[in-house]
């Protein structure tokens, strides 16, 4: 039985990875993990270049998708170099502490189409909260592309304190936008 | 009816170029003051105020060079010497071109380090440019060295008005100014 935990750990461990029955692997250079964010009313681009996401997924069967997505906090590209070192101190993601944010999801479903719901826990920084994000499944070629957005608050989970704990410069909103591109699966 | 030419220029050109001074000269001094500060609230806020400055300049330089063109500009004393005058009307065309320059090299370099301008924070200005470091650094220069030449011409501006006021007893500053108005009359 070690060997194929050695493999999901071996997995996790790549830029991004994926363990699936359903579809095959992600397509790390493929997908992204982005972010906007609202600077005195004016929407900032951000993105996390590193995470492994781990997911099994078939549209038949959407109550036993699961997935977990792993976040390097310290890849983090905000907009500007001055803004990245803010961002991974001690106020706001605090890397050192916190080198890793998590999303596990806790249960997915249809809407109707394509179209369908995943909830689950997200954890930053050391607080974990509820969250429920719809996504789309569409084919790409042989490759299958799930997109998805949803808002989280930056304040539910404590990122931006002391100075910048006020909403009135950055929004307390942040868009969380994500689009995972798997590959066929293999055999 | 009075058909001599103007000595003045009209009312509305007088409180467009002075609002439009005291614009550029808060929006110069917060230029310098904020680039230096490390990021904090303030910082965002500073940046802001100082873009919404550059678009509220941009549009009243518009406005004043719509009326410039529809309001001809008093001629300039018979008593300077022609090369003077063409030196002064050069220099006004100048500083035309960098009040709308400046904003617009402000503008495009925001849009370049993918910051976009939101006027008030509520109206957004079109990104003419995508993302690009390499540009936006490049655009900052350009920003910059715009700036230094206004600051620069804006003295010549300055000191010849006052020199000329001073000096050569020409009704030149009483032009611009609000008051002065029976000097400027011959």
């Amino acid at each position: 039985m070690t060997r194929p935990i050695l493999a999901v750990l071996a997995g996790c461990l790549l830029t991004a990875s994926v363990s699936a029955a359903e579809v095959g692997a992600i397509l790390a250079d493929k997908s992204k993990l982005t972010f906007v964010s609202k600077q005195m009313g004016v929407p900032v681009d951000g993105e996390f270049r590193k995470f492994t996401v781990n997911m099994n997924f078939d549209p038949a069967k959407p109550d036993a998708g699961r997935a977990q997505i792993d976040i390097d906090m310290a890849s983090v590209d905000a907009g500007a170099a001055e803004t990245n070192e803010e961002v991974t101190s001690k106020n706001w993601f605090n890397v050192k502490q916190f080198p890793k944010a998590t999303f596990v999801s806790s249960s997915v479903k249809a809407l109707g189409g394509n179209r369908f719901e995943v909830a689950g826990k997200l954890t930053i920084r050391d607080k974990t909260r509820d969250v429920v994000a719809p996504f789309t499944m569409t084919p790409q070629g042989p490759n299958t592309l799930f997109e998805g957005v949803f808002t989280l608050r930056r304040g539910d989970f404590g990122i931006g304190q002391g100075v910048w704990a006020d909403f009135d410069t950055v929004a307390n909103e942040v868009q969380i936008r994500f689009r995972l591109l798997t590959a066929a699966k293999k055999g | 009816m009075d058909t001599s030419p103007p000595t003045r220029y009209t009312d509305t050109a007088i409180a467009l170029h002075w609002l439009v001074a005291l614009g550029i000269l808060g929006a110069f001094s917060l230029g310098l003051y904020m680039q230096d500060l490390p990021l904090s609230p303030a910082k965002l806020k500073l940046y802001s105020y100082h873009k919404w400055a550059g678009v509220t300049i941009f549009l009243l330089v518009l406005v004043r060079l719509f009326w410039r063109a529809t309001h001809p500009a008093p001629p300039l004393p018979s008593s300077m010497p022609v090369w003077q005058r063409r030196l002064a009307t050069s220099m006004h065309h100048l500083l035309y071109a960098l009040l709308v320059c400046i904003p617009l090299s402000g503008w495009l370099m925001s849009s370049a380090k993918g910051f976009q301008t939101v006027w008030f924070g509520v109206l957004p200005l079109p990104d003419l440019l995508t993302k690009d470091k390499a540009l936006g650094d490049a655009l900052a220069d350009v920003h910059q060295f715009l700036n230094l030449s206004m600051a620069t011409l804006v003295t010549v501006h300055v000191t010849a008005a006052i020199r000329h006021h001073l000096h050569s007893g020409e009704a030149i500053l009483a032009r611009m100014l609000p008051f002065l108005r029976n000097k400027a009359r011959p």
